[in-house]
């Protein structure tokens, strides 16, 4: 597709009818969370669009925000969604490397200066440069570097819009994220871990239709962040009605009820999933029987246990980090040592795992 | 039995298989609401299913008590389309599925005809150049 073309002309080229633009139109407003009245604006902004350029960094992350994406079951619409942008760097996906690689987004950068989106997945070490390098350069560098051109900058996934589990404590690299280094540039945050591929793209096809989206307070596009999981979340009633499953396995877990007491962080986690859902819509964690870990709210790793419910202050482990470190190193060593010979036990004598024990050892 | 002599639904017994939301309820009176203001007004209303927390087996509570009525069709672009006129005249269930036949879209949308039945004007001058062609082409070789 030429990048002169816009795609409206590049669609009619291909034989593709309005009919079936129409059809994407829908389904990507929907995934967008917007009211069906906006799928003529839709159809009548984006059929007008030329071809943006869009190079993808990669620094401290694991390529999941990439599979996410790449995963995607809807192949035809990421294939249109992709049709309406030029992918000129992503060192992942890129037949390219080394010297090669490296010379296609300095080309890149020079050609679209000022109007290329520059889209970043991975924190970025702060402490020492020299954690993480591409082609031998650090990824700060490379940031910096390659934003100064940007018309806007799209952190996907937890760590680069939040730091995430390269952040975690103690964060070994030092890692902090784009909007730390980054002030003088658009940033939208698009967390998760990783984040829906839909909204991903969504949040591509909103830039290129509408501008810039409306941010929330962590400069999240509130189209898709603006309403908490339970709010969403098809468990709610039960909530409401103080129905709680209180194990895994009791009868309000068979009956579906809430799992806030499971730990369920659900109410303080803002994203699309309760709505969107996962694997091509087939279902969510919270469907699948799991509380939500709140995966796309910032430090979620370090927010206490996965299973201590909301209410229930985080504060043992502040004093059982405290009391540790009375008790000496010792203590912690054979706290963990028990634990290990507990777990083994139950293993061996197929006992049951309560949520004390899962606790005890996140 | 309803004044058309159809079955009349039993809300009942197609309750679904997993605990409620609350939400089927308002959805039909929703579409209710929106049928009578396309007989005021001549107003069209489209409702995204995707858009509202429904339980498993929820949506197909909801699509058992709109029923099947006279029209069905089928597209085929960038994957299947269902459309179906359900047993309430005027509201259509329009699903979009992927080429690997999942859902990507499902709505309500009460009207006459969903605007994606019809023939657009784009495309209707893509098929009139077409004939137009053809003819010429035709008309070369005789």
């Amino acid at each position: 597709m030429s990048k002169n073309k816009t795609l409206g002309e590049t669609l009619q080229e291909r034989g593709i009818s309005r009919r079936s633009f129409l059809k994407f139109c829908a389904t990507t407003a929907s995934m967008m969370a917007l009211p069906p009245s906006m799928i003529p604006v839709i159809a009548s902004t984006l059929e007008k669009v030329r071809r943006p350029s869009v190079i993808w960094l990669s620094f401290q992350e694991c390529t999941g925000c990439t599979e996410s994406i790449t995963r995607s079951h809807s192949a035809t619409i990421e294939d249109l969604i992709f049709d309406t942008i030029s992918l000129d760097y992503h060192h992942t996906l890129q037949a390219a490397s080394g010297a090669a690689a490296e010379h296609a987004r300095e080309e890149a950068m020079q050609e679209n200066h000022g109007n290329y989106i520059l889209v970043v997945d991975g924190s970025i070490p702060g402490e020492n440069n020299g954690y993480s390098t591409i082609a031998g350069i650090s990824n700060k560098d490379m940031l910096l570097d390659t934003a100064a051109g940007a018309a806007a900058i799209v952190a996907v996934g937890s760590c680069a819009a939040f730091g995430g589990i390269p952040k975690a404590d103690p964060n070994p690299t030092g890692a902090v994220s784009v909007s730390d280094l980054i002030k003088d540039k658009p940033i939208v945050n698009v967390p998760g871990c990783p984040p829906i591929p839909a909204v991903m793209t969504g949040v591509l096809v909103q830039f290129l239709t509408f501008g810039l989206p409306e941010l929330d307070h962590l400069g999240r596009p509130a189209a898709f962040y603006g309403q908490s999981i339970h709010d969403r979340c098809y468990r709610r009633p039960f909530y409401d009605k103080g129905l709680f499953a209180n194990s895994f396995d009791d009868e309000g877990a068979k009956k579906g009820w809430c799992l806030f007491k499971l730990g369920c962080k659900g109410p303080t986690t803002y994203n699309a999933c309760a709505v969107t859902k996962w694997n091509d819509g087939t279902s969510f964690p919270i469907e699948a029987g799991h509380p939500c870990l709140g995966c796309s709210e910032p430090d979620f790793w370090d927010a206490g246990s996965f299973y201590k419910a909301l209410s229930i202050p985080t504060g043992d482990i502040g004093k059982t980090a405290v009391y540790a470190g009375t008790a000496g190193l010792v203590a912690g060593a054979a706290l963990g040592a028990s634990l290990r010979a507990r777990k083994k036990s139950a293993v061996k004598n197929h006992e049951r795992v309560t949520i004390d024990d899962l606790d005890q050892e996140s | 039995m309803t004044a058309n002599g159809m079955p009349a639904p039993d809300f009942a017994a197609s309750a679904p298989c997993a605990p409620p939301t609350g939400n089927l309820v308002p959805l039909l009176h929703e579409i209710r609401h929106a049928l009578t203001c396309w007989l005021e007004k001549g107003q069209e209303h489209v409702i995204d299913l995707r858009g509202i927390p429904l339980a498993p087996g929820e949506e197909d509570g909801l699509l058992e008590q709109l029923g099947e009525g006279e029209v069905k069709a089928g597209l085929t672009l960038m994957g299947p389309s269902v459309i179906i006129e359900t047993r309430y005249p005027g509201v259509w269930l329009v699903t979009h599925y992927s080429e690997d036949e999942s859902i990507t879209g499902r709505f309500i949308e009460v009207c006459e005809v969903p605007a994606i039945l019809k023939s657009q004007t784009d495309d209707i001058r893509t098929g009139l150049e077409r004939l137009e062609d053809q003819l010429s082409n035709a008309e070369a070789t005789v």
